[in-house]
């Protein structure tokens, strides 16, 4: 494996890690696949870029490249409003949703049938409004930095060190403090976590608000790597979907460590058998696990 | 002008009696079973692929051309598809419900891929042409080769639904429910619910297999874009609103969402300018997937709900006689 061909990858694996530790949360939580997740990266995506282009259009300034990266304060102030949109949308598909088939009951089927009705109505909304033809954060082109023969955008550096920050955080959020405790205890045992006095609705909120602000985040990290399709959350589902039970459901650390492993691989694919391969990649890693280690690296049978 | 109506209302029926053909596959397998399959579009282009590179003539580049007649390609079309699911179910019916989900939705992408890459096999994007078309002698007549073809499908969806009916009311159909309902109680009752459910799913898929390649052979082409989420999304629309459960439903349901998007994607090039049909395509992807929400939260049987009880021996107990009450 060349030095270049791991890079490209953690940068993809970061992106991709990001994403899973959502659906990972989410997963724990609500217990159903939700295939509407990719939609909240491809919506948090474009929440970003329809914020920053409004206050590129309110203070050009703002639009001033900040240092060696491709974009200006207005992406960062963006990303943060987006990021409360995202987790908005969130809030209200569950509230028009999934939160009435909780109530009635539905089988984990039926809520991840909901979920698949969900995404084609997000993801199309997105291209009926945005249409389909690719964004991008910045017009211009950035300078790779080079360093021992290895190339890389500024932009992706800083988006590995962001998603390595994000996830240590929540990993220490989810394993000790009160809130995380909560977290896990509804995931091991909703009746039991009632009883001694989780609001199990308020952890349903907060891991929708998690989830979604996660997949913003990668969506906007997509966004600024890549580009900005309204397609762009279909395409990374099955590589989270394939992260996070690789990582094992439930576990951040163990999403964020599939998602490298995602990228690695997929980067190394690229490399060898070329690039129309990509999106093969997950799914031959998913049915490995399924194969071999159902409940995932870091999850219990 | 009469004629070409009826031509147009038989090309229009036999499309939508393709679309009940999967609808029939998939309401075994969700219908019956509880089995969610989000890869559809795979099975179908499995049929569709294996079915065409089996009779279509030999071309240069490309791999098949086996010159086999239309049946021989319908029945390999659908075994192919079959052992496919057999193959998906077995690496995940043990797992939890929706790993199903997930991998159904790889092995979708994944096929799509393959369509679109593996040239020497399926042509590549431009996808494979010439498929014989049954009926081809008549060609020169539309409106006969309309009607037979018609002819030719009522026949295969009527055989399958009455083969179907059969399945469900026998001890084997009355298993998958009892599964689907409460797998303890038929765990307890010695029926191994992997077995039963595997079998299922292998035959949804065979059906849909079988779906792909009767529509391949009536459009004499196929391309990997046809083989898209959208189809399966479609398929499941068409279930939800006909009722799962009901075969007579999944029937239903396919004509007439068949009939709302043919009528609605008509109403869209009619009204919309060139260069805004692209967005109101996706607009109707919208409200059909509102609609199928809004099904799932307030009508979840669908219009033809399933019918409570099968049993002939339980009907003759039951004070209704076995008809279905809600």
């Amino acid at each position: 494996m060349s030095p270049q061909v791991i890079v490209d990858g953690l940068v993809a694996g970061a992106m991709i890690g990001l994403g899973a530790t959502g659906v990972t949360l989410t997963y724990s939580i609500l217990r159903f696949a939700n295939f509407a997740h990719g939609e909240f990266i491809a919506w948090g995506a474009y929440f970003a870029l329809a914020v920053s282009g409004f206050l590129g259009a309110l203070a050009p300034a703002l639009t001033a490249p900040i240092g060696p990266f491709s974009f200006g304060w207005s992406l960062p102030i963006a990303a943060l409003a987006a990021i409360a949109l995202t987790a908005a949308l969130a809030l209200l598909v569950d509230a028009l949703l999934f939160g009435s088939l909780r109530a009635k009951n539905s089988a984990i089927i039926i809520m991840v049938m909901a979920s698949f009705g969900a995404a084609l109505t997000l993801r199309n909304l997105l291209e009926f409004i945005f249409t389909s033809s690719p964004a991008y954060y910045a017009e211009g082109l950035q300078m790779a930095l080079r360093f021992a023969g290895v190339r890389a955008t500024p932009d992706a550096l800083l988006c590995l060190v962001i998603a390595a920050i994000i996830v240590i955080a929540l990993h220490a959020v989810i394993a000790h403090t009160a809130i995380g405790r909560a977290m896990r205890a509804v995931s091991e045992n909703p009746q039991l976590a009632a009883i001694v006095g989780i609001d199990s609705r308020k952890i349903v909120r907060l891991v929708w608000i998690l989830g979604a602000g996660l997949a913003c985040l990668a969506g906007v990290m997509a966004g600024l790597i890549v580009q900005i399709r309204p397609t762009m959350g279909l395409d990374l589902l099955l590589p989270l979907f394939a992260a996070a039970i690789l990582g094992g459901i439930g576990s951040a650390m163990g999403a964020m460590l599939g998602g490298l492993i995602i990228g690695l691989a997929e980067s190394l694919t690229v490399a060898l058998a070329g690039g129309e391969w990509r999106a093969a990649v997950a799914f031959v890693i998913l049915v490995a696990i399924l194969l071999l280690r159902p409940h995932g690296l870091f999850g219990r049978s | 002008m009469i004629l070409d109506l009826i031509g147009y209302a038989a090309f229009f029926l036999t499309i939508a009696l393709t679309y009940a053909i999967i609808c029939l596959g998939l309401n075994v397998q969700w219908g019956q079973t509880g089995l969610f399959n989000v890869g559809v579009a795979a099975f179908v282009a499995i049929g569709a692929y294996v079915s065409a590179l089996m009779t279509t003539p030999e071309a240069a580049g490309r791999f098949g051309g086996l010159g086999q007649p239309i049946a021989i390609g319908w029945i390999g079309g659908a075994v192919t598809a079959g052992l496919s699911s057999l193959l998906v179910g077995a690496l995940t019916i043990k797992l939890r419900a929706d790993y199903l989900a997930i991998a159904t939705f790889g092995v979708a992408v994944v096929i799509h891929l393959c369509a679109l890459n593996l040239e020497w096999l399926t042509g590549g994007p431009f996808g494979i042409s010439f498929i014989p078309r049954p009926f081809a002698s008549y060609a020169g007549e539309p409106l006969l080769f309309g009607l037979s073809n018609l002819a030719l499908l009522s026949l295969v969806v009527l055989v399958l639904y009455l083969g179907l009916e059969q399945l469900l009311r026998s001890p084997w159909g009355r298993v998958l429910r009892a599964i689907r309902e409460d797998e303890a109680a038929a765990l307890a009752l010695g029926k191994s619910s992997v077995r039963f459910r595997l079998q299922a799913f292998a035959i949804g898929g065979a059906i849909m297999g079988l779906a792909g390649a009767a529509q391949a052979h009536f459009i004499g082409f196929i391309a990997p874009d046809n083989y898209q989420p959208t189809l399966t999304f479609q398929v499941w629309a068409m279930l939800i609103v006909g009722g799962s459960g009901n075969n007579r439903g999944a029937i239903l349901g396919a004509i007439l969402v068949w009939g709302v998007w043919a009528i609605s994607a008509g109403a869209i090039a009619a009204i919309f300018p060139p260069g805004e049909q692209a967005s109101a395509a996706s607009l109707q992807i919208v409200l059909i997937g509102l609609a199928l929400c809004a099904i799932l939260l307030w009508r979840p049987r669908g219009l033809l709900g399933e019918v409570k009880t099968v049993s002939r021996h339980l009907a003759e107990l039951s004070p209704e006689g076995g008809r279905d009450h809600p």
